[in-house]
């Protein structure tokens, strides 16, 4: 079982984000993250979804994905030279005292301070997934009080083709 | 000019070529049907929208064109449900055209609203809710082009009221412009190759051909292969028909059902040749241990069949007529010294193979005991008096498992039978368009007495168009498949399988305007069917009361190695 990163073009049409769910949903394979979004053609929306699975059910998952009408292409782009990015918004709790603290770390990972209450502080931060792991790591000892994240999207280098 | 949605929708199924239509009007499809009235098709009203589907589902197995049945919003969309994932599981080319609320009343929970599009998105091959009438044209150009190309399957189309009174002009497409549904129909050159050069270095070759033999059209050129390279060949379920069921080289249906010798053919073999055949758990069986010694072909239009529940060593993705063809014609041009290389080894093989076939055939006791019919007996009876040329279908369970044992195809689009669902109800309306769909020849619904029951209404339809079908009831008065699971795998504790206070099937054709016959031993079982066969009017319904625990056999135990047969002979 290794984790994959698969970029699926689809068409934008109602309904296409239920046919891909529900696909994984009946035949078993697990989501880690899906993230999808309009492209630069407005037809064309993009998904890139991670998961983690087998040689075998990686082919199912590419061939069962190919059989549905609104998927344009598909391309495992795991071992592909690739940008990939998440964004993640963490509120965590925060006194005085540790508030610099805090925003020493955040200054260290290069995210952003985005929202300042008296007991908490919002931030933001994109990254691959181990540095957003590495950052949270960091962030528990204070106590993390809420988190979402977007799940990984991501591009193949211009030049990995 | 401008027109309707519903004249565009009629308008559309003409130019598509639909000459017939399977349908029960409601509310939302009332603009539909009243310009059906104006329309050169045929509308076949059924009595119940899981008949419309099945009976659509049967007129394409046996014509090869798409179905097409048509059903209201709501309670009308959802009966269609079974039979349009019955025609999904086997790849049957359906049109399923469904009403639904105006498009304002949408999420609603409007009268008689069902979101069918999402309930059949599991089991339609794609399915589309057109929320304008000017998308309609392209909708049913991309929906039959979907259904019929590739692997075929059901496409359903929700068409709100308000679109089916909305007006626009139309202009239907000629071309479909999908540049993401591209099917691939001819084989990959190399894998030709491949394929050719394994079968000429094989000792022990056996051919295992599906349902995709016959959706294919490849009958003409199995029967070249084998001629080329003389060896076995078994079939599944729904491969019957596309291999002549009479020809010596025949060994009959492998799997759970299967004969001996098709069984230990696979368990032999060192070289399977799958063509359009899914390797299913029921002819399977325990995995791993299927085919141990055989390299695989895979021939399959659909990539996601190969190496599914096998590892393949040579897939080769495309049609199976096509793909077929190209591997003989590369046998055809190999040398003679090619061809002569592994021949004798070969011969051996196919001598033995039917040495099994004719060790251990599939048999029965007497035509008739105290104990009633053998419903093989009854089957084997039908073949007779239809010299094998009838079109038969089944319902599900032990009358499907004898009709496939012992009525032999030779013609492809003979056999319709749920196989990949395993749908009773099914035979009876799936029969009603097999005739309509074959007007001059025998159709024969094989039946079981619980089967018979679960869409018994359609045969007010048949009597309606007086369409002579022929219901033959093997009747037992138990759920027989279920029963015989119950006395081989549950110590004989009939759970919920008995089925003694049926009623008088005999009586129930008679209400329905049908005939009814019935037969209790072998003599009447040979007049009846000659009776049932001469009428050509209007249905006729045969109860033939059979031995109450007869077994199909052989039978291999769910998940077990095909070598554990009971009741093959080889014990």
């Amino acid at each position: 079982m290794s984790r994959h990163v698969i970029s699926v073009l689809v068409n934008n049409k109602p309904g296409v984000l239920t046919r891909i769910a529900g696909l994984f949903a009946r035949r078993g394979f697990n989501i880690d993250s899906l993230a999808v979004g309009e492209t630069q053609d407005p037809a064309v929306s993009l998904m890139t979804i991670v998961v983690t699975a087998n040689s075998a059910t990686l082919e199912q998952i590419n061939k069962q994905l190919n059989k549905l009408i609104d998927v344009i292409k598909i391309v495992d782009i795991t071992d592909v030279p690739s940008v990939l990015r998440e964004l993640m918004l963490v509120k965590v709790s925060a006194t005085p005292a540790n508030r610099s603290e805090i925003s020493q770390i955040v200054n260290i990972f290069r995210a952003k301070i985005v929202d300042v209450a008296p007991t908490a502080l919002t931030i933001e931060i994109t990254g691959d997934e181990s540095k957003l792991t590495a950052f949270l790591q960091m962030l528990i000892p204070y106590g993390i009080i809420e988190l979402a994240r977007t799940g990984t999207i991501a591009l193949v280098r211009s030049n990995a083709k | 000019m401008k027109l309707s949605g519903a004249e565009i929708l009629v308008q559309s199924l003409v130019r598509e070529g639909v000459e017939v239509i399977f349908g029960y009007p409601g509310g939302a499809v009332l603009e539909i049907y009243d310009k059906i009235l104006d329309s050169p098709i045929r509308h076949y009203l059924v009595r119940h929208e899981q008949g419309a589907a099945h009976a659509a589902d049967g007129y394409a197995r046996t014509t090869g064109r798409p179905g097409v049945c048509l059903a209201t919003s709501g309670p009308g969309a959802t009966n269609l449900v079974t039979g349009i994932a019955t025609a999904y599981m086997d790849s049957v080319p359906l049109i399923a055209i469904t009403g639904q609320v105006a498009t304002s009343l949408l999420g609603t929970d409007a009268f008689q609203e069902a979101d069918i599009t999402g309930i059949t998105l599991p089991i339609t091959k794609h399915n589309y809710l057109v929320k304008k009438v000017e998308d309609l044209p392209r909708v049913i150009k991309e929906a039959f082009h979907i259904a019929t190309t590739g692997r075929p399957g059901p496409v359903l189309v929700d068409l709100p009221k308000d679109v089916t009174v909305a007006q626009t002009t139309f202009q239907y497409p000629d071309r479909v412009d999908l540049p993401s549904y591209r099917p691939t129909l001819t084989g990959h050159p190399r894998q030709i190759e491949r394929a050719a050069a394994e079968i000429l270095a094989a000792s022990k070759p056996l051919l295992y051909v599906g349902g995709g033999a016959i959706s294919g059209c490849a009958s003409a050129a199995l029967a070249k292969l084998v001629e080329l390279v003389p060896m076995p060949v078994t079939a599944t379920l729904m491969g019957l028909g596309a291999f002549p069921g009479t020809d010596p080289k025949f060994l009959g249906m492998l799997g759970m059902h299967g004969t001996v010798a098709a069984n230990y053919a696979t368990l032999e073999a060192d070289l399977v040749i799958a063509v359009g055949a899914r390797f299913d758990d029921r002819v399977t069986g325990y995995l791993p241990s299927f085919a141990p010694k055989a390299k695989i072909i895979h021939i399959d239009i659909d990539p996601a069949e190969i190496g599914k529940n096998v590892p393949v060593d040579i897939p080769i993705v495309g049609d199976a007529g096509l793909v077929l063809a190209d591997i003989v014609k590369v046998l055809a041009a190999s040398s003679a010294e090619a061809r002569a290389q592994k021949a004798a080894e070969r011969e051996d093989w196919l001598t033995r193979v039917l040495r099994w076939k004719a060790d251990y055939p599939l048999k029965y006791g007497q035509p008739e005991s105290p104990t009633g019919l053998a419903p093989q007996f009854v089957v084997e009876e039908l073949y007779r008096q239809t010299n094998g040329e009838a079109i038969i279908t089944t319902e599900v369970g032990q009358n499907q498992m004898w009709t496939a044992q012992f009525y032999r195809f030779d013609r492809p689009r003979s056999l319709a039978s749920s196989g990949g669902l395993g749908t009773m109800g099914y035979g009876l309306p799936a029969a009603i368009g097999a005739q309509i769909g074959n007007p001059g020849r025998t159709v024969i619904n094989v039946s079981g007495d619980g089967s018979f029951l679960m869409n018994v209404q359609e045969l007010a339809t048949a009597v309606q168009y007086g369409i002579p079908i022929k219901v033959a009831i093997l009747n037992n008065q138990f759920l027989g498949m279920v029963r015989q699971w119950q006395e081989l795998f549950y110590n004989h504790r009939y759970s919920q399988s008995c089925l003694r206070s049926n009623p008088d099937n005999v009586k129930i054709a008679e209400a329905f305007g049908a005939v009814g016959l019935r037969a209790t031993n072998a003599q009447e079982t040979k007049e009846v069917i000659a009776e049932a066969l001469a009428i050509t009017d209007r249905p006729v319904v045969m109860d033939f009361m059979v031995d109450r625990e007869a077994n199909v056999l052989p039978i291999v135990p769910p998940n077990a190695s095909l070598d554990k047969m009971i009741g093959g002979g080889t014990q």
